[in-house]
């Protein structure tokens, strides 16, 4: 009796979803996740505890070996590469922990790359990398390049790229691992304004410092989800509360 | 619910971007862009410089029997079959051969058994190696021989003791220019000219040539031409090749000698445009090492940027883009290459050509080989790595450098 209308499927949905490497190793065993649009949310866990592997399942990296994948509505598992890059161009946006800026080439020209494979026009590309680094308050260093910036620059500037495009899910794994305190504060600052301009965002980390800043957390241990804390869907069926 | 999102379709790079990706770890290492170009570079500048100074040397020889023409022969007395001695020409035989269909100049020489000498202090046993010989007037028309300096005997000069010297003579000789004397025979002789170079009649570039008038009346000469110089038609030469001998000597057609000097020079020619095969594979081989440079420069390309190829994957290239990217990079190197092997090259054959003073020619279809060279090369030796490249596991990009 959910009084959320569905206007769009979710933007994430996991069905007992299972990854066994060769061996037997079982990074995964049977994650059910649903992250509806709109949501900011932490999938939080120690190392060992398999949130790569579902970052990279979620990220359409790499396929479970059983169990179901749907990324805005697409079925992962009937997808092949073109069709999953094609996916990832116009529905993800990463973030990573060491930022993976192309050295040499100006911070504008990096947060164009994000739109390299989308089939936009070169100077339309330029012209929305410039909007994304205004978005991240980088707005006067579009011509500097990354070893002019500093680490949390860096990582905004990697931000934005993730976020030109305007994805359907923004996956940022340990944003602010390789920063000190104060920028990673700012990182998580800008992760919120972002999601409250409309963006979903799921942060990777295994800091539950920084699990405990967002609305909702995931814990992982094991490859199990052994807690889902906030969970709006949740919340709104047990409360009878529509959010 | 899923059955009604629009179809995803990968966006295709435009030309520019396939470039732009393609060139992005080059323009980040520049020195190693230009030692793995080299390879390929030398390879291509030695097969363009080999073609080229061949092709550059057979067109200068075939300007030059351009120039000559191929439509000269030479008349020389022959051996008699059972005594084994020169049958000397008849004294007519200029004029018998110019009766030929389609002759249109007939000069004759005639040896005379005398040295030429600076002057009667030197021995004569020093013959320097050049021969007297009495010449007709026509002599230098039917050579297509030009003064280089001073004038060519003609019916007056050729009453008195004057002298015309071929180039190679008056080398030897020290004559620089006309007005100069030689001695003959007890006699001085006033050089008239000298004659410019006869790559068609080495004999004559080595003579000392007087008038056919004053041999006889002053050097004993009996008028029997030892050498008749014939020029036709072009058309005619084969005709007029096989009509020679019985119109000389109708008893003994065989005792007659005909040749065609510029058959030699065809030869060189074509001796000269057969650029040599060793070389050639030199440079094949060089060319292949610089491949095989090329491949490895690759090959660390391909492990030093995984983390870029893992953020490709994630922002949404596929593997096709990612191998696209790889080969595109290996292509440009070894165009780049390629591109600076063909300037190398031909600067090197405008060098060679300049400093032997022959024309400079590099043949259009060697260019276009070597650039269809590099562009095999760069394909080949981009294919592993990209293949390689494309099979990365995209989750690279995200375990931290």
């Amino acid at each position: 009796m959910s009084t959320v209308i569905r206007i769009a499927p979710p933007v994430v949905e996991l069905a007992g979803v299972t990854k066994e490497y060769p061996g037997g190793v079982a990074a995964l065993r049977g994650v059910d996740l649903t992250v509806e649009r709109g949501e900011l949310l932490a999938i939080v866990g120690p190392s060992g505890s398999g949130k790569s592997t579902l970052l990279h399942i979620v990220g359409t990296l790499d396929l479970p070996t059983a169990g179901s994948v749907r990324i805005a509505g697409y079925d992962a598992a009937a997808l092949g590469d073109r069709k999953l890059s094609a996916l990832r161009a116009q529905h993800i946006g990463f973030v990573f922990q060491a930022f993976h800026l192309v050295p040499g080439m100006s911070a504008q020209d990096n947060v164009a790359e994000g739109l390299l494979y989308s089939g936009l026009p070169r100077a339309e590309r330029r012209r929305r990398a410039g909007d994304a680094l205004e978005r991240v308050g980088l707005g006067e260093r579009l011509k500097h390049r990354p070893h002019e910036l500093s680490g949390g620059q860096k990582q905004r500037v990697a931000i934005a790229r993730a976020v030109v495009g305007e994805p359907d899910l923004l996956l940022a794994d340990e944003p602010t691992g390789a920063l000190d305190s104060a920028s990673g504060e700012a990182v998580m600052e800008l992760l919120h304004e972002l999601n409250k301009e409309g963006a979903t965002i799921a942060v990777i980390t295994h800091d539950t410092e920084i699990s405990e800043m967002l609305p909702r957390q995931v814990r992982i241990r094991d490859g199990l989800v052994v807690e889902d804390v906030g969970n709006p869907v949740a919340a709104s069926l047990s409360m009878g509360d529509a959010r | 619910m899923s059955g009604r999102r629009p179809a995803l379709k990968p966006a295709r790079l435009t030309p520019r971007d396939v470039l732009h990706t393609g060139s992005a770890g080059m323009r980040n290492r520049p020195m190693r862009v230009v030692l793995s170009a080299l390879g390929i570079a030398i390879g291509i500048a030695t097969m363009i410089a080999v073609v080229g100074i061949s092709a550059s040397s057979k067109e200068q020889l075939l300007q030059e029997l351009d120039r000559l023409g191929t439509n000269m022969l030479v008349i020389t007395a022959g051996e008699d079959l059972l005594t084994g001695k020169k049958v000397p020409l008849a004294k007519d035989a200029a004029g018998r051969v110019a009766r030929i269909d389609g002759v249109e100049h007939v000069g004759a020489t005639g040896l005379l058994p005398f040295s030429v000498r600076r002057s009667d202090k030197i021995s004569d046993d020093i013959t320097g190696g050049i021969a007297v010989q009495a010449a007709s007037e026509d002599l230098l028309t039917t050579l297509r021989a030009r003064m280089m300096s001073g004038t060519w005997l003609n019916g007056a000069t050729g009453k008195y003791p004057s002298v015309v010297l071929g180039d190679v003579a008056a080398k030897r000789l020290g004559i620089t220019a006309a007005g100069q004397q030689v001695y003959i025979n007890g006699q001085y002789f006033t050089v008239l000219g000298i004659i410019g170079p006869l790559p068609l009649a080495p004999d004559i570039a080595r003579s000392a040539l007087v008038g056919w008038d004053v041999a006889r009346s002053q050097l004993g000469f009996d008028g029997r031409p030892t050498t008749v110089y014939e020029r036709s038609a072009d058309a005619r030469v084969d005709a007029v090749h096989a009509l020679i001998p019985r119109s000389v000597d109708p008893q003994t057609p065989r005792n007659v000698n005909v040749s065609d000097p510029s058959s030699g020079l065809q030869a060189k020619a074509a001796v000269e445009g057969a650029f040599s095969n060793l070389l050639l594979g030199l440079g094949g081989v060089a060319l292949l090492v610089g491949g095989v440079g090329v491949a490895n420069t690759m090959i660390i390309s391909v492990l030093e940027r995984r983390y870029e190829i893992g953020l490709r994957r994630s922002i949404g290239a596929t593997r096709g883009q990612i191998r696209i990217q790889f080969i595109t990079e290996s292509l440009l190197l070894s165009g780049l290459g390629g591109a600076a092997g063909i300037v190398l090259g031909a600067v090197a054959t405008g060098v060679y050509a300049a400093s032997s003073g022959i024309p400079w020619v590099i043949p259009l279809w060697a260019v276009g080989g070597g650039l269809a060279a590099t562009l095999v090369i760069g394909t080949v030796a981009g294919l592993y790595p990209a293949v390689r490249a494309s099979r990365l596991s995209p989750t690279l990009a995200l375990h931290a450098s």
